[in-house]
């Protein structure tokens, strides 16, 4: 078996073409993730760039409305290009150009994972294509003109259900036809090892942060972490440094999309089972023949059949705990916060703010809930107004 | 000597891929005896997959319509079933790794064994994870196919020492598909697995034309088409066998004229 591996998840399951091109980026990341320069350089770029620390803001109204749990909201919304995504791009891209690469590729659901890429490339001067499901390119028309404003190249891909997990496919097969320039820069803890381990460590300046914010604040550690998982990169990154922390509950919201017991969901530990796909194994929605299921959620973010390795082992010990989230439970989190706080968040971020609609109550007042809002709501009102039944188009 | 040696003791051998089920199971039958009268050497059978991530345009389509015509494995171990009453020479599956894991690898193997498949290609299980599949695949006597691909280097030599049944090279980067050009040093890469081992080494990604199976053909032990052919099923459907059958003539005559 592989190295990579989180419990029995994870691996390297891809065409032999990329091999040697995961084996380069393994010896790469080993070279420079305790490299000092290239940590100072990573930095200065989440400081002075994306607007690192992220604030971690105490959610008084939020904490008085829901009368338990005192709530505090991890600001990811207000990093450049609004949400998580830019801290692994900023990672990977310094990585790439180190490699000598100079050309990025990328795949993207709700087009924050391309923006942020397209972004990257920009600054850096790296050349920059970003595969898009056709579907979310509707869903997400401005995202796909922030892109080619930011001077990537954007490329429907129209087969399959024509979403993230046909853009993930289409980016992997451009991978292989093109891999001595390119850098494919996965926006996920997903994918062949050593990406799941890759994104995580990029992404794990999060819970650093929440642990010292939090630490400061109230001089304790938070009592329960919610956080939105499709992939899962953003919830790996709130949980990571509280995984060896076992008074700290971690919990990952899934999208229901319609409700688990239907099949227009992309809930994976609640629906799926173990399998092997895009390059990684883990648990996966699927039919009993093993082929992919075409899942479904109001947010393209979430919208993908499979979860991250290291989610997977979490769940199969028992550390994390997923829970689903429906379309409904969401769309009402996305109002709740916004005319609570005055914080419109993303649509994938709701499924956290939902759960904790339901959890603080439960929890006592001396306790503390730590709300990952892993990206701002801008991009999706034009759909949730539709969903509402407004006839508003962007 | 396994059947799989045999299919290429005779001179070079010729690889024609057939999707099961495109556009539907009957056809796929009628295709196989096709190919097998035409002088086929061997033949791989894809199994469809909802995601097939190493495959180009035409056998992502050929995938999609086999699945909607309600395409299944174990129709497709029927068909292979009904298939050997009458046809002896080698069949490979090709499919992706999730297919025989959510079947279950023993019951898949074992079932590959009743049927007498010879050989599966799993293209998204590289050398490194061939173990989550090796142990089923020798205990029911099925050649795990490995590949080589223009980037694996150094990485030749370990993986032809341990090759199975035959070594698919992978003439290009990218997906399967048709080119009009093939630009990778074959050569050196062949002059590697022959360093490293004795079973045979067919080139497969690309061919489509009888003066390229000629060509690669000559470098190596012989030639496989996949999107050439399921162009033809595309262009007439249930029609297609006879067209198969003379295109797969010509081909197969073409590669065996390199040896």
């Amino acid at each position: 078996m592989s190295n990579g591996r989180f419990g029995i998840h994870g691996g390297q399951y891809i065409p032999e073409t990329l091999m040697n091109a995961v084996i380069e980026l393994e010896e790469a990341y080993n070279h420079y993730k305790d490299d000092p320069a290239f940590n100072a350089e990573l930095t200065e770029l989440f400081n002075e760039y994306a607007g690192r620390p992220s604030r971690l803001y105490f959610a008084r109204k939020m904490t008085a409305d829901l009368g338990g749990a005192k709530i505090y909201l991890k600001r990811e919304d207000l990093n450049h290009t609004g949400a998580h995504k830019i801290n692994n791009v900023l990672g990977q891209a310094l990585l790439a150009k180190k490699m000598g690469k100079t050309r990025l590729i990328a795949e993207t659901g709700a087009g924050q994972h391309g923006v942020a890429t397209a972004t990257a490339a920009a600054l850096m001067g790296m050349e920059c294509v970003v595969f898009m499901g056709e579907e979310d390119t509707k869903r997400q028309a401005l995202n796909v003109y922030r892109m080619r404003l930011l001077g990537a190249d954007v490329i429907p891909v129209t087969t399959g259900t024509a979403t993230l997990k046909d853009a993930v496919s289409q980016a992997m097969r451009e991978w292989t036809s093109r891999i001595d320039d390119t850098h494919y820069c996965l926006g996920s803890v997903m994918g062949p090892h050593p990406f799941p381990t890759i994104v995580r460590d990029f992404q794990a300046v999060i819970s650093r942060e929440i642990k010292a914010q939090l630490m400061e604040k109230e001089g304790q550690l938070p009592d329960a972490v919610l956080a939105c998982v499709g992939g899962g990169s953003n919830a790996i990154g709130s949980f990571y440094h509280f995984i060896n922390d076992p008074t700290v509950r971690l919990i990952g919201c899934e999208a229901a999309g319609r409700g688990v017991d239907t099949f227009e969901t992309a809930a994976t530990i609640a629906t799926g089972k173990l399998g092997i796909f895009h390059g990684m194994k883990s648990y996966f929605c699927q039919d009993e023949y093993g082929q992919i299921a075409p899942v479904y959620s109001i947010s393209a973010g979430l919208d993908y059949p499979g979860i991250g390795p290291e989610h997977a082992m979490l769940h199969d010990t028992g550390r994390a705990q997923y829970v689903p989230i429906t379309d409904d439970e969401a769309v009402d989190a996305f109002e709740y916060l916004a005319r609570t706080e005055g914080i419109i968040p993303a649509i994938e971020s709701a499924h956290a703010v939902a759960y904790a609609r339901t959890l603080a109550p439960t929890m006592g007042k001396d306790q503390i809930i730590v709300i990952t809002i892993s990206g701002r709501g801008d991009k999706d009102c034009a759909a949730i107004a539709r969903y509402r039944g407004e006839d508003l188009h962007e | 000597m396994s059947r799989i040696g045999e299919a290429f003791a005779n001179g070079k051998a010729f690889i024609p891929f057939l999707t099961c089920g495109d556009p539907d199971l009957e056809t796929t039958a009628a295709c196989v005896r096709a190919c097998a009268r035409a002088g086929a050497s061997l033949i791989e059978l894809g199994i469809p997959f909802s995601d097939p991530t190493a495959e180009g345009p035409v056998i992502q389509g050929a995938n999609l319509k086999a699945l909607q015509a309600g395409t299944t494995t174990d129709k497709i171990f029927d068909l292979v079933r009904d298939l050997r009453r009458d046809v002896s020479i080698p069949f490979v599956f090709m499919t992706y790794a999730n297919v025989v894991y959510s079947y279950g690898p023993e019951r898949f193997l074992q079932n590959c064994q009743d049927v007498a498949i010879d050989g599966i290609i799993l293209p998204d299980v590289p050398y490194e994870e061939k173990e989550e599949f090796l142990p089923y695949c020798q205990k029911h006597g099925v050649a795990l196919i490995s590949m080589i691909a223009p980037t694996s280097q150094d990485r030749i030599a370990r993986i032809a020492r341990e090759a199975e049944g035959f070594l698919y090279i992978v003439s290009s980067l990218g997906v399967t598909g048709t080119r009009t050009e093939i630009t990778t040093d074959l050569g050196s890469i062949l002059q590697a697995v022959r360093a490293n081992t004795d079973i045979p080494a067919a080139i497969g990604f690309g061919i489509s034309t009888p003066e390229q199976a000629k060509k690669m053909a000559a470098i190596s032990d012989g030639a496989i088409v996949g999107s050439a052919i399921i162009k033809i099923l595309d262009q007439y459907g249930v029609d297609a066998p006879a067209h198969v059958e003379e295109y797969v003539r010509a081909m197969a005559e073409a590669a065996r004229s390199a040896g």
